[in-house]
C-alpha cells in the first residue's frame, strides 16, 4: 500500500449495501498527514458509512480501507485514531472526568500521562472548570465540547470527527477550527464531516458525497472553479441539483 | 487488563449513581417477599362455613372437627344456591332418604375438595362408633373380651417440620427467580442504553478486546448479584425467619451462578431490542415461562413432553439446586450437575455476546 507520499488513510474503490440499498458505491479517498479532509453532502448519503468502513466498524462489500498502511479492520490501529461520533456518546450519570478516565483507560492510557493530557484537552475545549460536574447537568455544547476532549486523549494521529461542531457556540467553533489547523500542521490527518459550508471552506480537500457516490473531490479552491461558484455553499446546491 | 478494569469500574459506578435501578436491585425482590410470606402464612387457618338442613342426622354433623367448621342450621326445604349467595357459605348440606346432599360454592376449588374430605372423614366416624357400640353390647353379652387396638399417628417430617407452609417450598426457587430477573432486565437494558447513545460505537473505536467487554459487564453485575443474593438470603434468615438447613456458600455461589447467566441471556436478548421498550417485551417470552418450570408449580405431575421444556430452562436446574441445598440440606454431590448446565449456559451465551458484538465492529 501506498505510504511513502505520507498517506495516512486511503479508502479504495469501496462498495456498500444494507440489504438490496446500496450505500456507497466505488469511493475512492485518500488523505495524507496534515491535511484536513472535509466530507460534505446531504443526510443518508452515506458520510457515516464511509467513516465506519474506513474504521472497520463495517465491512465493505468490496474494495478496502487502510489506515497507517495496515489494512483495515484492525484493532490494533484503533490506538491511533480519535474517533467522535455524532452521537455524544458520553455516560451521562458520570462526571466529565469520570468519563475521560474511562475512555483514556480503554485507549490503554493510565497514571500521570492521562491526567496530563485530560488537564491539556478540557483546557483546549474550555471545560476545566467543570471536570468533576455531572454530565447529565452539561449544556448540549458542553457535551458536544467534552466528546470532542475525549476524541483527542490518545494525541491520535489520525482524528475522525462525525459532525463536530453542532451545537457549538459561533466563537468556540472558530477556537475549535483553530485547533484542528494547529493539529494538521503538527502533521495529523483529520477527516471531518460537516453540514456547515463555511467550515468546508476551511478544509484542504473537499469530499462532495451524493447518494453513495463521490461527486468531486478537490481543494475548496478547485471546486469552486469547476462548478463556477463563488463558495462551497454554491457548489453543494449546484451538485445536489445535477445530481438528480 | 487496564481496559477490563476500566469497564469494570464504570459499570459499578454507573450503577452506583442510579438510585433507583439499585433500589429496585436491592429493595424489591425483599419487599416482595416480605409480601409473599405475609400472604401464605397467615391464610391457612381459615375454617369452611357449612350450612347444615335440620334433617340432617345430628350425629355426622357432631362429628366434624369444630376446628376447622363453622355450622349454621336452616330449616329444610330452601333455595341452596341462593343461602348460600346470600349468607355467603362454602358449602351447604340436606338429606334425601340416604344421600347427603352437599352443594358447594366451588368459588374456591380447594374449599370444595375440603368439604368432600371432611364428610367423608365424617361418615366413616360415626360409622366407626356405631361399630364399637355393637362390640361393646357383643362383649357384654357373650362376655368374651373383644379388644380392638387404639392406634394413634405421629407425624415425624424429612425435611422442614409441622409448621412449614407453601412458603417454605417456594423461597428457595424465589430467590433464584428474582436474581434472574432482575440482573436479566437491567444489563440487557444497559447494553441498549449503551447502543442508542453511541458509547457502544465509542467503546468499539478504541482498541478493547470485545471478549474484555462483555467480561466487564459481567464482573461488574456479578457483583451487584452477590450484594443482591446475600440481602435477600439474610433478610430472609433473620426477618422472615426461614430456615436453610444446608451450607449458605453453596446458595450464595449459585445465585452467583444464576445471575452470570442471567446476565449473558439479558445481553444476548437486548441485540434483538431496540429500545428499553422491546426490551420489557422479552419478559413475558424469557422470564415468565421460567417461572412455571422452576419447580413452583410440582414438575412430577406434569406431562413427560412438557417436562421436557423445563430441561431447556436454566431457572429449573437454580430451583433444583436451591430446592437442594436449602430445604433438604444436601451438598455438592447433588447439585453439581444442575451448577455442571449453568455453566454450560453461560459459557455458550458469553460465546455468542463476544460474537455478536462483531454486529458493531468488525474485529
Amino acid at each position: 500500500m501506498a505510504n511513502s507520499d505520507h498517506t495516512i488513510a486511503s479508502i479504495s474503490h469501496i462498495s456498500k449495501s444494507f440489504g438490496s440499498k446500496k450505500v456507497l458505491s466505488n469511493i475512492t479517498i485518500n488523505i495524507r498527514e496534515g491535511q484536513i479532509l472535509g466530507l460534505i453532502g446531504p443526510s443518508g448519503s452515506g458520510k457515516t458509512t464511509t467513516i465506519k468502513c474506513l474504521l472497520g466498524m463495517e465491512r465493505a462489500d468490496t474494495g478496502f480501507a487502510a489506515i497507517f498502511g495496515q489494512k483495515m479492520p484492525n484493532r490494533q490501529i484503533l490506538e491511533k485514531i480519535g474517533y467522535m461520533g455524532q452521537t455524544d456518546a458520553l455516560y451521562e450519570n458520570l462526571t466529565a472526568l469520570e468519563n475521560l478516565t474511562f475512555f483514556g483507560n480503554l485507549m490503554g492510557i493510565s497514571g500521570a500521562e492521562l491526567t496530563a493530557t485530560i488537564n491539556k484537552n478540557m483546557a483546549l475545549v474550555d471545560l476545566t472548570d467543570s471536570l468533576h460536574q455531572i454530565v447529565a447537568n452539561f449544556s448540549g455544547g458542553m457535551k458536544r465540547r467534552l466528546s470532542l476532549a475525549i476524541a483527542l486523549l490518545a494525541n491520535p494521529d489520525l482524528i475522525i470527527l462525525d459532525e463536530p461542531t453542532v451545537g457549538i457556540d459561533p466563537s468556540l467553533r472558530l477556537d475549535i477550527w483553530t485547533q484542528l489547523r494547529t493539529l494538521a500542521i503538527a502533521q495529523k490527518a483529520i477527516i471531518v464531516t460537516t453540514h456547515v459550508m463555511d467550515e468546508a471552506e476551511k478544509c484542504d480537500l473537499i469530499g462532495l458525497i451524493i447518494n453513495g457516490e463521490i461527486f468531486a473531490l478537490g481543494t475548496p479552491a478547485e471546486l469552486k472553479e469547476k462548478f463556477h461558484a463563488a463558495s462551497i455553499e454554491e457548489v453543494f446546491l449546484k451538485a445536489e441539483v445535477s445530481s438528480k | 487488563m487496564i481496559q477490563f478494569k476500566a469497564i469494570l469500574i464504570r459499570v459499578t459506578k454507573e450503577i452506583l449513581r442510579d438510585k433507583r435501578t439499585l433500589a429496585l436491585m436491592l429493595l424489591a425482590p425483599i419487599l416482595i417477599l416480605t409480601l409473599m410470606n405475609l400472604v401464605f402464612n397467615s391464610s391457612t387457618d381459615t375454617k369452611l362455613k357449612i350450612g347444615v338442613a335440620d334433617n340432617v342426622p345430628g350425629k355426622i354433623i357432631q362429628s366434624l372437627p369444630s376446628s376447622k367448621v363453622t355450622i349454621r342450621h336452616y330449616p329444610n326445604s330452601l333455595n341452596r344456591a341462593k343461602k348460600i349467595q346470600s349468607d355467603d357459605l362454602d358449602a351447604f348440606v340436606g338429606r334425601s332418604k340416604n344421600k347427603l346432599e352437599i352443594t358447594n360454592e366451588n368459588e374456591d376449588p380447594t374449599k370444595s375438595s375440603q368439604v368432600k374430605s371432611i364428610f367423608a372423614n365424617a361418615l366413616l366416624v360415626s360409622k366407626i362408633k356405631e361399630l364399637s357400640l355393637t362390640l361393646k353390647k357383643i362383649s357384654l353379652q357373650t362376655s368374651t373380651k373383644q379388644t380392638s387396638s387404639n392406634l394413634k399417628i405421629k407425624n415425624s417430617y424429612l425435611y422442614g417440620n409441622s409448621n412449614s407452609t407453601f412458603f417454605d417450598k417456594v423461597f428457595p426457587i424465589l430467590i433464584g427467580f428474582f436474581v434472574f430477573f432482575f440482573v436479566f432486565l437491567i444489563s440487557g437494558i444497559a447494553l441498549i442504553r449503551e447502543r442508542t447513545s453511541g458509547t457502544l460505537d465509542r467503546l468499539l473505536a478504541t482498541p478493547i478486546r470485545r471478549s474484555q467487554l462483555v467480561f466487564g459487564y459481567l464482573a461488574g453485575y456479578g457483583l451487584f448479584a452477590v450484594l443482591q443474593t446475600l440481602l435477600i438470603v439474610l433478610f430472609a434468615i433473620y426477618v422472615l425467619k426461614v430456615a436453610i438447613i444446608g451450607n449458605l456458600l453453596l446458595v450464595l455461589l449459585t445465585n452467583i451462578l444464576i445471575a452470570l447467566v442471567a446476565l449473558v441471556i439479558g445481553l444476548f436478548v437486548s441485540t434483538f431490542a431496540n429500545s428499553e421498550f422491546q426490551m420489557m417485551q422479552f419478559i413475558p417470552i424469557i422470564v415468565v415461562p421460567q417461572v412455571f418450570f422452576s419447580g413452583i408449580i410440582p414438575l412430577d405431575t406434569m406431562a413427560h413432553w412438557v417436562r421436557f421444556i423445563s430441561y431447556l430452562l436454566p431457572l429449573s436446574y437454580a430451583g433444583n439446586a436451591l430446592t437442594a441445598v436449602m430445604i433438604k440440606g444436601q451438598g455438592l454431590g447433588v447439585i453439581t450437575n444442575d451448577w455442571l448446565i449453568l455453566l454450560v449456559f453461560l459459557f455458550i451465551f458469553t460465546f455468542l455476546n463476544i460474537i455478536g458484538l462483531k454486529r458493531y465492529r468488525k474485529v
